[in-house]
């Protein structure tokens, strides 16, 4: 047996985002011994792809927000599918997370009198989103990055050590979670540089591997969401929820082809960007649904008041949750009435001066300038749906990130609940800062508890796990990697995308029976140093048995909710609002089983109005809420409700 | 559209490799890093290329192309004429792992050695306060994603191995830049810059700039600005600390020094000046404080201390020198000192001053005001033009553009001399020495008016 390289941690996080980051700055401030495991660079994860913002109710640009609201919005964004008490405590300490930042040299851009500004978002009732032009995605990696750096700074002058208490292991993926009897003891992965095989002996092991988008053809994810955490904590015993909901974002680039689904950002519709069909009809006005007409405009006169008067006007329909707008785009290019790509035209060009779209926009405007020769000042850009993030992921208890094994913990995009079935633009960045923080200290009071009796790994599982990992590099005349990794992506983008059928489900998940026979006989060529086709071979197992969790979870549920939408079942369904459905592994596939959601306690249901929530909830569930006096005991809360009805 | 390109990629590690020739198909629309996917997916399927995001967001497909550093991922195919050959080799400034990929831990550990953002430790989270115009400056460098570019075609380290100890490369240039601009941090960056990093190696040309993906001006508002700074600063604390602090600006340097009112800030100075009259810090205070209240005359006489005081330490006695130089102006300006009374001394402190300042453009707007004291109108703009140019804080730049905009005023160009002076109003609305120039500039018909907030908020 080749030579192994063996580490021993309190903590290992896998995964360098934001959540993974910021989870090991807690498990270190908190005295644990932390590995940062990571795919790529150290600063390179995908976290550097958020442009909008971070959502937090500082109340910085409108004083009325708080987080009642930040918790009410999230929620409705989510279709009421969201674990209630997630969003609560992301909704409270959203702005603590975002103010911490500051303390470790984030510059946020600031409002005139000095504080941290705020941009308005699709689903967010005020502006509520910290930002740093449209690169805060960026500003949140580095200032981690750098915060990191400065702990071991730190540990360098009190211990000598700089990697001592803290140290990144970049471009290492894990392969395999390990466990001792039904707890967690460790992972094991491999180096890209050279190939080595990394044993990580650690109690505790926190997920923070973001998304699965390289699953599908049309993605704005990078290479590295393979869904890597998704499968390690299936294969590790623990649960995921709700898979059936991706998000597709509405506005990814689609041309030129190379670059079709790179992200173009919300913010561009935040800041007065308009969404128009080809015969040049702000579309949007079509396709408020019910549930939201009350918060929309009608017109666009009253749509364009909104920017400069948010109270006397009601929110443009180009603001809508994501879910809906990429639905309306998806509907007016089958209707004929996109734009010569295949998408509909982002029109910001007649909206804004060039000067503040340069400055308000400047990624986006170098975006389109060096990649489709798109002057976005002069004309408008043509964007579509791009799979953008998944809603779904590890089931985990919300106040301490833990998955149900011992030991294993998930925070970020990795972990479920939260969102519901879609997610509002910019509560990720806030997610990653609120549960990478409470996995950090979850994962280090787990290890407490420990004691001195710590699981052990043992030397057959590392043995069983290097085998599997150099299987590919040992068979010989199998399938070429990268040509079913190309089939999963059309699999999933034809059967599996924004409007599904029982019919294509069916069919998706023959192919992936397919797939996966053939995964099983994947042969590349070349050594283990920093070979992409090994990597990819590797990934591929993950990748697939993902679109299986969520192509059974779609096929099961037989309604259309945010990011899950049923061709054969267009309604939204109050029964199947209570329904969570859980993904664990059977045989070498995904069962899927039901399980009540945690019903919302009566003091976070009565910030709603009743009105709203009788287009959710069944009439049992109707007929046991709290009598409306209730909401009279609480006059903030009450307040918060007739902004509302007033707005 | 699609054609066959000829490509030439270089394949191998550090101890060996060579160029190796492919023909690969190219379609509309793609980039570098798009044809290396397709040689990867049907011709070396083990072609070892770093990248991540695609969207030159993450900086990590770093190479050179034909020659020069680009990204894979934002350098179009359509940049080459069909028939080019297209070579890709590794960044040559860094070790390589294997093929396209080389080992860039050089830059992680420069990344430790700088050290972190330094809080102000009295601030409660939630109770930063910071200007938009003060924190864009570092905002350019924090877009740096990364990609190390500028470290591979900086030619102190590029061919130049030996170097890489006692140089930091630019991305480190801009990295301390940008906390020594940060309106919060209190470390002193120049000179951990000068003394630690190297700063002294760079002699400006600019190759940094011009590879930067994200067109951030490393040299022009980074290295420079910094060099400059350590010429003026070195080894004295003091003037650092007045450069963290807007230079000229009474009311701000106040509100930094004692985050009260200039009232409070004179009677704190004047307390401290009473047990040790000879405590420069403490008439920096005063004068500043003075100067806010719009009491020039009264401030020259704490500046007229302030120099007698500042010893021997040659950037000490610059500060003073040109503090003084500036308050004598201001109160000849506003009518409180008569210019014949002050002329000599004017002349003999800016004299002194400027004999002691490494560059040209320090002084400028100073320079400017005498010029426009002494009604050489043309002379007062131009320097004041020159003098915005450099300006690094808001309140040294505010203070320019009313000279500026006074001088284009008495030369009848109002539109002009009226959008300076609303600039300069917005930049800093407390200015005291508006008060005086507003009713000169009434008379003239330039009213400046802010422009909106909206500009720069959000909101």
């Amino acid at each position: 047996m080749t030579e192994i390289e063996r580490h021993s941690y309190d903590v290992v996080v896998i995964g360098a985002g934001g959540a993974g980051l910021r989870a090991a700055i807690e498990a270190r401030l908190l005295g644990k011994r932390t590995a940062i495991v990571c795919k790529s660079l150290f600063g390179k994860a995908h976290t550097v792809m958020a442009e909008g913002g971070a959502a937090a109710a500082m109340g910085n640009v409108n004083s009325k927000d708080n987080w009642q609201v930040h918790f009410r919005d999230t929620n409705r964004g989510g279709k009421f599918l969201n674990n209630w008490r997630m969003t609560e405590l992301h909704a409270k300490e959203a702005p603590d997370r975002v103010w911490e930042l500051e303390t470790y040299g984030a510059l946020f851009d600031r409002t005139p009198d000095g504080r941290i500004s705020q941009r308005n978002f699709g689903g967010h009732e005020y502006p509520r989103l910290a930002h740093v032009g449209d690169r805060t995605g960026l500003e949140i990696i580095r200032t981690l990055q750098q915060q990191i750096v400065s702990l071991q700074q730190d540990d360098l002058r009190d211990h000598r050590d700089a990697e001592g208490m803290i140290k990144v292991f970049a471009e290492t993926t894990i392969t395999s979670l390990l466990k001792d009897g039904d707890r967690m003891s460790g992972a094991v992965g491999y180096t890209r540089e050279n190939g080595t095989f990394v044993v990580f002996e650690a109690p505790a092991v926190i997920l923070a591997t973001g998304g699965i988008g390289k699953s599908y053809k049309v993605t704005s994810n990078s290479w590295e969401y393979t869904g890597d955490g998704h499968a390690l904590a299936m294969k590790a015993g623990a649960t995921l929820l709700n898979m059936e909901f991706v998000q597709f974002h509405p506005t990814g680039m689609v041309w030129p082809p190379s670059v079709k689904g790179i992200l173009v950002t919300e913010s561009v519709r935040g800041d007065g960007g308009v969404l128009k069909n080809s015969e040049g009809k702000r579309f949007m006005f079509d396709y408020v649904p019910a549930v939201f007409r009350k918060q929309y405009a009608e017109t666009e006169e009253e749509a364009d008041g909104w920017y400069d008067d948010p109270s006397g006007n009601r929110r443009p329909p180009e603001l809508l949750p994501r879910d809906e707008v990429a639905r309306a785009i998806n509907s007016e290019v089958k209707a004929g009435r996109g734009s010569p790509s295949g998408g509909v035209f982002l029109d910001i060009a007649s909206r804004l001066p060039a000067e503040s779209i340069r400055k308000k926009l400047p990624s986006m405007y170098h975006q389109f300038t060096e990649l489709a020769d798109v002057d976005i000042t002069a004309q408008p850009m043509e964007v579509g749906p791009t799979c953008h993030y998944v809603m779904g992921g590890v089931e985990v208890d919300p106040d301490t990130a833990a998955a149900v094994v011992p030991g294993l913990f998930a925070a970020g995009e990795v972990s479920g609940g939260m969102h519901g079935s879609n997610r509002l633009g910019g509560n990720s960045l806030s997610d990653l800062l609120v549960f990478g923080r409470r996995a950090g200290e979850g994962a280090s009071a787990y290890v407490d508890a420990l004691g001195s009796a710590r699981p052990a790994v043992t030397d057959l599982d590392v043995e069983d796990a290097h085998r599997a990992a150099e299987a590919p590099l040992t068979t010989s005349g199998g399938e070429n990697p990268y040509a079913i990794h190309a089939d999963l992506q059309q699999t999933m983008n034809d059967l599996v995308g924004i409007i599904r059928t029982a019919s294509e489900l069916e069919e998706a998940l023959g192919r992936l029976e397919e797939l996966k026979a053939r995964v099983k006989k994947v042969s590349v060529v070349g050594n283990k140093v920093f070979n992409p086709g090994w990597h990819l071979a590797l990934d591929l197992p993950n990748m697939i048995i993902v679109s299986e969790c969520i192509a059974r979870s779609a096929l099961m549920r037989e309604e259309s909710r945010g990011g899950h939408t049923r061709d054969d079942f267009p309604a939204m369904s109050a029964e199947w609002r209570k329904v969570n459905l859980v993904c664990r592994p059977a045989g070498d596939g995904v069962e899927v089983t039901r399980q009540p959601l945690l019903p919302m306690p009566p003091e976070l249901l009565s910030l709603f109005d009743r009105e709203e929530l009788n287009k959710y909830m069944t009439d049992e569930e109707l007929a046991i809420l709290p009598p409306e006096t209730e909401r009279e005991k609480s006059p903030e809360m009450s307040q918060v409700n007739s902004e509302e009805t007033k707005a | 559209m699609g054609y066959n390109a000829r490509f030439k990629v270089w394949r191998g590690d550090n101890t060996d490799g060579d160029l190796e020739d492919f023909t690969v198909e190219v379609n509309e629309g793609e980039v570098v890093l798009d044809v290396i996917h397709r040689l990867q997916a049907t011709q070396t399927p083990d072609l070892a290329v770093r990248w991540n995001c695609k969207a030159g967001k993450c900086g990590s497909c770093s190479a050179e192309i034909n020659g020069r550093p680009r990204l894979l991922c934002m350098t179009r195919m359509s940049a080459f004429a069909e028939d080019e050959v297209v070579s890709v080799t590794p960044l040559r400034a860094f070790p390589v792992v294997k093929d396209l990929v080389t080992d860039v831990s050089f830059n992680y550990e420069k990344a430790r050695q700088v050290p972190a953002f330094a809080p102000p430790p009295e601030l409660a989270l939630g109770e930063y306060r910071m200007d938009q115009l003060d924190v864009e400056r570092s905002q350019e460098f924090r877009k740096c994603i990364e990609c190390f570019l500028c470290q591979d075609t900086c030619h102190v380290v590029r061919d130049h191995e030996e170097n890489k100890e006692s140089f930091a490369g630019p991305r480190f240039f801009i990295r301390l830049a940008e906390l020594d601009m940060h309106p919060l941090d209190v470390r002193d960056r120049t000179r951990e810059a000068q003394e630690t990093h190297g700063l002294g190696m760079c002699n400006i040309t600019k190759c940094c700039t011009e590879v930067c993906p994200e067109h951030i001006k490393i040299t022009d508002n980074a290295i420079i600005p910094m060099k400059e700074r350590v010429v003026d600063t070195r080894y004295d604390p003091l003037v650092w600390l007045g450069n963290k602090i807007p230079r000229r600006s009474g009311a701000a340097a106040s509100r930094s020094l004692h985050s009260g009112d200039v009232t409070t800030a004179e009677a704190q100075a004047r307390g401290r000046l009473r047990q040790k009259p000879t405590d420069t810090t403490a008439l920096t205070t005063l004068q500043q404080a003075l100067h806010g209240q719009g009491r020039f005359a009264d401030a020259a006489g704490a500046s007229r201390s302030r120099v007698e005081h500042a010893g021997r330490v040659r950037t000490a006695r610059q500060g003073a020198l040109a503090a003084h130089a500036w308050e004598l102006l201001c109160a000849v300006e506003s009518g409180q000192l008569d210019l014949d009374g002050v002329e000599d001394e004017i002349a003999t402190t800016l004299q002194q001053a400027q004999r002691l300042t490494s560059t040209g453009t320090v002084l400028a707007g100073t320079h400017a005001l005498h010029h426009l004291v002494h009604g050489r109108l043309a002379e007062a703009a131009e320097h004041a033009r020159e003098a915005i140019v450099w300006d690094r804080d808001r309140a040294t730049r505010a203070d320019d553009l009313v000279t500026l905009s006074e001088g284009l005023a008495g030369l009848g160009e109002s539109e002009e001399a009226a959008s300076a002076l609303a600039e300069s109003q917005s930049l800093w609305p407390d200015n005291p020495r508006l008060a005086g120039v507003r009713s000169n500039l009434d008379d003239m018909n330039v009213h400046g008016r802010p422009t909106p907030a909206a500009s720069v908020d959000e909101g």
